[in-house]
């Protein structure tokens, strides 16, 4: 294994290949913080170049946390095919690159293979990628899913719709609730994050959900993103929910420090399966986003890209319905502006359907990022364009209740009329079926939230 | 298909909000006039953007500049420096953490938690002497909200307490602040119960926003866990002259209690 390499008349060698991985990263704040980025742009491409060269098996070999600490590692490792992983274990970085690439290189061909890949292979193939390239090979993919309908087929694009609130007011949800319906959104999932984290307040938004769900006979999925050991309580005690969701890092420590760990998950799927009103057989809703795990001291010396890869490799293991990065909702000392969030979200993207997981993506910024609506409109469109399974939707922009700003409900619309894209189909047939869309277009009905109060189409 | 009493229950819930709640200044989009009272009642239960309209699958312009309008309130809360004169109407020493600019300040939560020497013996020299309750505030991540709040929090608190007989340190300003600095800054002056209070990340309908952080023998390392919050104060939340009066009963409480965070919800 070569741990050096000269540049432009200068050498340069990392200690290892944790250092190797962390300083080929694109520049990131949060590497920074963390004190692992590259002293240099040329240092940066240093360390690429080393990568390029590494095998696959240097990386296998070489995981962010050890195997006997971490339970996420040993998912991964436990997870992967020893047949196909022996099979490419020896091809270079940018053999494998090369691979993903190739225009002779099918979905089928790029699906096999990643059952013998690592978080840290991904997260280092990522690396040795530009954007065009994260865009194109992630293009090749499409994972699908299924809850109450099937998320990610070829064509379309879905929302989750995400009518917050600042009190959890029922009424106050539900007028954001049908001003989002009424624009095509909630495809993917009607999915509240709850200012009060506690049974009672769930499981009275969730009646709620579902009594829409069922008196519009909306083919969609419901969930209300309280703590997964609050969801579980709430469905022991009979609440309709479809799916558990939980925030999830790319180690047992960060785990932890969310509050829950393998054996919660197992529960959560356990009980759904029991208790819950999704037909499945996909049935969990994670989020990840960079920059977690070094939030929460977690990231065991490994940049936020490997920590992240890792954060699929998790998820990945319980075949989630899907699994969105909040890309842009942490904060500007880990991405601090819109070119660093706009590189994660393609990263983000590119790596968990290599992983083989349901990928959306929360295309955000906070008020304090050098990001604004114009920066998460592009990514937007940019993720569709290789096809996203999802991003978020909520009134105008505007999330009152986590104070950040991601797509507004009419972004689904547009960048669907722009790119050709559809909603999921069961939901695409229903909004016809209400009047509200014909053939892919908002009908002069849509957009309107009282639609729904005169009892759908006139 | 439709359930008339889902749907009735849920007109005669909303109307029920509306009037609860407080008019929109925003104009609904133009619909006939029975419909534009449905949308009002709607919008009445949300501070959320609905009953927007549209143009095409795009906003509309107004819609549009209102939201640019906001964004650039919280952009501005977030960057620019409380005035200075504010800070001499209050008598507030300016005391700066180990951030050297505000995009420091941004990246590197860390440098925001510690201040140097020197500062601290600014703070020694305003506090010579040990104090049941040191109040200070910090910019954070919304200057306006100090700006906004600081003048009517600050006389209303300080008598609250004294009326309970706790001895008051003296306040001062810290820019470029965190939350976590307060563990040093309650060890330096020998604070019993320190509060700081300090600017929120701002959304788009709230960049006036600030918080309250109280702490209990407030000391390096202690866990986040140990401090009381109180968070929304301005304006749209909790008044800032209700919230001085309720934090200084509060931490009377808490300095009886010995306790704040969760052990002080325990006790």
């Amino acid at each position: 294994m070569q741990l050096k390499a000269n540049l432009l008349g200068k050498s340069f060698s990392f200690k290892d290949v944790k250092e190797v991985l962390a300083k080929a990263n694109e520049e990131k704040s949060g590497d920074k913080l963390a004190g692992l980025v590259a002293g240099s742009d040329l240092e940066r491409v240093a360390a690429k170049t080393v990568l390029s060269d590494l095998l696959i098996s240097d990386l296998y070999e070489h995981p962010a946390v050890p195997y006997d600490i971490d339970d996420v590692t040993r998912l991964i490792i436990d997870g992967t095919d020893t047949a196909v992983y022996n099979r490419i274990k020896s091809w270079s970085m940018a053999e494998l690159r090369a691979f993903l690439l190739d225009s002779q290189t099918a979905e089928a061909d790029i699906k096999e293979i990643s059952k013998g890949l690592t978080a840290e292979v991904i997260a280092g193939v990522c690396k040795l990628m530009g954007n065009l390239d994260l865009i194109l090979a992630a293009n090749k993919l499409r994972v699908t899913a299924t809850c109450n309908t099937t998320i990610g087929e070829r064509g379309t694009l879905a929302t989750r719709l995400q009518p917050n609130h600042t009190t959890d007011s029922v009424e106050g949800v539900t007028a954001s609730l049908f001003e989002g319906l009424s624009y095509g959104c909630g495809d993917a999932l009607i999915g509240l994050n709850p200012v009060n984290d506690t049974v009672s307040s769930l499981a009275e938004i969730l009646k709620r959900f579902d009594a829409v769900k069922q008196e519009f006979g909306i083919p969609t999925q419901i969930c209300v993103l309280g703590h997964i050991t609050t969801q579980i309580a709430a469905l022991k005690q009979g609440a309709p929910m479809d799916m558990i969701f939980q925030s999830i890092a790319g180690s047992q420590k960060g785990n932890e420090a969310f509050g829950f760990g393998i054996d919660t998950v197992r529960e959560a799927a356990d009980l759904l399966r029991q208790k819950g009103t999704a037909k499945g057989p996909n049935v969990l809703y994670f989020e990840t986003g960079q920059g977690s795990e070094l939030s929460s001291d977690a990231h065991f010396g490994s940049d936020q890209v490997v920590m992240e890869a890792r954060c699929y490799g998790f998820a990945k293991a319980f075949a989630p319905f899907m699994v969105n990065t909040v890309v842009g909702f942490i904060g500007p000392e880990y991405l601090y502006d819109s070119k660093q969030v706009i590189r994660a979200g393609l990263e983000d993207h590119f790596m968990g359907k290599l992983t083989g997981i349901p990928m959306g993506c929360d295309c955000c910024y906070t008020n304090h990022m050098l990001a604004d609506q114009n920066d998460i409109e592009n990514l937007a469109v940019l993720l569709a364009s290789c096809g996203v399974n999802y991003i978020i939707g909520v009134p105008a922009g505007d999330d009152v209740m986590l104070n950040y700003q991601t797509n507004a409900y009419h972004d689904a619309a547009a960048i669907r009329e722009v790119l050709g894209l559809r909603p999921i189909r069961a939901f695409d047939a229903w909004l016809e079926r209400m009047g509200l869309s014909e053939n892919g277009k908002l009908t002069k009905l849509a957009g309107d939230p009282t639609f729904f109060l005169k009892g759908g189409k006139r | 298909m439709v359930d008339e009493k889902l749907v009735d229950a849920i007109v005669a819930a909303i109307l029920e909000e509306m009037n609860k709640a407080a008019p929109q200044d925003t104009d609904p989009p133009k619909h006939d006039t029975r419909q534009d009272t449905i949308l009002q009642e709607m919008q009445s239960t949300t501070s959320a953007r609905v009953g927007v309209g549209r143009n095409g699958s795009r906003l509309r312009a107004d819609t549009y500049l209102n939201f640019r309008a906001d964004h650039a309130a919280a952009k501005d809360a977030v960057w620019l420096d409380v005035p200075q004169q504010i800070l001499d109407d209050l008598s507030l020493q300016t005391v700066q953490t180990l951030c050297q600019d505000k995009n420091e300040f941004l990246t590197r939560p860390d440098l925001g938690r510690r201040l140097a020497s020197e500062s601290l013996d600014v703070i020694k020299k305003l506090n010579p002497r040990p104090c049941d309750v040191l109040v200070y505030f910090a910019d954070g991540l919304s200057g306006k909200a100090i700006a906004a709040n600081a003048p009517d929090m600050l006389p209303i608190l300080l008598d609250g307490l004294r009326q309970q007989g706790l001895s008051c340190g003296k306040p001062f300003f810290v820019k470029y602040g965190r939350v976590a600095a307060q563990e040093q800054i309650a060890e330096t002056v020998g604070a019993t119960v320190v509060c700081t209070l300090i600017g929120e990340r701002p959304g788009l309908g709230s960049p006036e926003s600030m918080s309250a952080y109280i702490t209990y023998h407030a000391k390096m390392g202690m866990p986040e866990a140990g401090r009381t919050v109180v968070s929304n104060i301005y304006a749209g939340g909790i008044p800032t002259v209700e919230a001085g009066a309720y934090l200084a009963e509060l931490i009377g409480q808490i300095h009886a209690a010995k306790a704040s965070g969760v052990n002080f919800n325990r006790a």
